[in-house]
């Protein structure tokens, strides 16, 4: 799209999503740190991200108040209308994904030595296609196409798969072994808080093709997972 | 005396859009292929538009669109003008305003218009209103001329501000006043249309505030055609609008879908501000 004749304008909503995309890169990356601490067993990086959590905080508050003050001034329409409610929305998303993170990160010090590696490599592995959905959704929000949106939105499914077989995988470790259901209580809230990252992603991508085409996608067109059955 | 003013909605309409709201689907004005020629030149492009009743559509357009030129054709306006030529159909109540039958001076009792600047007769308050119930023997006696003063300037929301000086010189008022008499003067003739040409850019905010207030009063009572430069303006008053560009018909929809989403690539940039 060319730029607008108020050049400033043009500058604003670029400064918007580039400040979108940095907190974005952050939550991404706390994601990944707080699954590879509870792969690991590292309570110091556990901690880092959880030190991490009150930027993304911050930059919440700073990049509302450039909306704020965006709309004040500027009276976007149409597509620049629809961009900065984009931004407020994708902003609000991002920020719980940093929370539910930094909530990751926290249970982390409760696993303790009870849970083994088998059960930690299960979060790695749900961990990883949920933050690819992010880095995903956020490339689509900078190149503003929404095919590549509506992509990430359709594959939550595969996301909502991961998270009932490690919980039913999970169910079977507590069963063998009462000893770790405490931990492996914690286990299944960590794995519910990556699947809620999965669907603040498909949140993310409903705005993004909200802003690049003006139309919503429909709910009811997502495939459904099954319901839980353990 | 409110019969006059306004007609009920035929009960089948030609030309109905089946996705449209009800409200939208009985054009007052159907507007069909006009072309609009200065001299040589040719201002307007083969322009079809229906415009609904009893809601505003706002025409939006840079300047040189052909957007002033388009709605003074609804009144005939153009005519007064030597080498302005107009083709095409406009059709009111069945007929063709274009019609060589057809009375201008009446048509322009029928189809009100509001100017740029205020343009009070130098005159009392209480004579800019009566002068036009009275040349067309609208009114039956002084108490029927004084009910029509009142129910005007209510209706134009002046009558609390005037009740006590109606007849004090129409100049005498504030801008905002002005234009407000100058509305209430339209409406006395019991217009079925009123055309406004940007009514308020003479205006503080404030006094646009009233007018356009009062525009969404009136709106329930009339068809109004505005043209305005301010897109806010438009967004905000305005249920229909059009965007002209070079004398051309770009795109015009619902108020709501043109400034979220148009669907031409010309109109997003000029409301968005990157027509260069």
């Amino acid at each position: 799209m060319s730029d607008h004749i108020v050049s400033a304008f043009t500058d604003e909503l670029d400064k918007l999503a580039a400040d979108i995309l940095r907190m974005g890169g952050i939550v991404e990356t706390m994601i990944l740190d707080a699954s590879a601490a509870v792969d690991g067993n590292d309570l110091d990086l556990a901690r880092e991200v959880v030190a991490r959590d009150p930027e993304v905080d911050q930059l919440e508050a700073e990049i509302e108040r450039q909306i704020v003050s965006l709309i004040a001034r500027r009276q976007p329409m149409a597509h620049d209308l629809r961009a900065v409610f984009a931004a407020l929305k994708v902003v609000g998303e991002l920020e719980r994904i940093g929370d539910l993170s930094k909530n990751i990160a926290k249970r982390t010090q409760r696993l303790d030595k009870i849970v083994g590696p088998a059960m930690r490599r299960g979060i790695v592995r749900m961990a990883s296609p949920v933050s690819r959905q992010l880095n995903m959704v956020l490339d689509a929000y900078a190149t503003g196409n929404a095919a590549a949106a509506k992509a990430v939105w359709e594959g939550d499914d595969d996301i909502d798969q991961h998270y009932n077989s490690l919980f039913r995988e999970m169910l079977t470790y507590m069963i063998e072994d009462p000893r770790t259901i405490g931990a492996g209580a914690h286990m299944l809230f960590i794995a519910k808080n990556l699947e809620r990252i999965g669907d603040h992603c498909t949140n993310i991508a409903e705005f993004v093709y909200f802003q690049a085409t003006g139309d919503n996608l429909l709910s009811t067109e997502r495939p459904k997972t099954p319901q839980i059955d353990g | 005396m409110e019969s006059t003013v306004t007609s009920a909605p035929p009960a089948t309409s030609p030309g109905t859009q089946a996705n449209e709201p009800e409200r939208l689907t009985f054009p007052r004005i159907e507007c069909r292929d006009i072309n609009v020629f200065y001299g040589d030149k040719q201002a307007i492009f083969d322009i079809s538009l229906p415009i609904p009743d009893r809601s505003v559509t706002a025409l939006i357009g840079p300047s040189g669109c052909g957007k002033s030129t388009f709605l003074r054709c609804l009144n005939r306006m153009n005519d007064t003008i030597e080498s302005c030529r107009v083709e095409g159909q406009i059709i009111m109540d069945g007929e063709n305003i274009n019609d060589a039958a057809i009375d201008p001076v009446l048509l322009r009792s029928r189809v009100g218009m509001v100017f740029q600047k205020p343009n009070p007769f130098p005159k009392s308050i209480y004579d800019n209103i009566s002068y036009g119930p009275r040349i067309h023997g609208l009114a039956a006696s002084r108490e029927d001329l004084d009910g029509m003063v009142e129910k005007s300037l209510r209706r134009a929301g002046l009558w609390e501000e005037v009740k006590d000086r109606l007849t004090a010189p129409a100049n005498s008022l504030s801008g905002g006043q002005q234009q407000r008499l100058c509305i209430a003067r339209a409406i006395a003739v019991q217009p079925e249309v009123i055309l406004m040409d940007e009514p308020c850019s003479a205006l503080d905010p404030v006094a646009t505030a009233r007018i356009e207030e009062l525009i969404d009063e009136l709106r329930k009572r009339y068809c109004i055609v505005i043209v305005t430069h301010s897109m806010q303006q438009a967004a905000r008053v305005s249920q229909r609008t059009a965007f002209f560009h070079l004398g051309i018909l770009v795109e015009m929809g619902e108020t709501d879908q043109i400034f979220t989403n148009p669907r031409e690539r010309r109109t997003e940039d000029y409301i968005t501000g990157r027509f260069g």
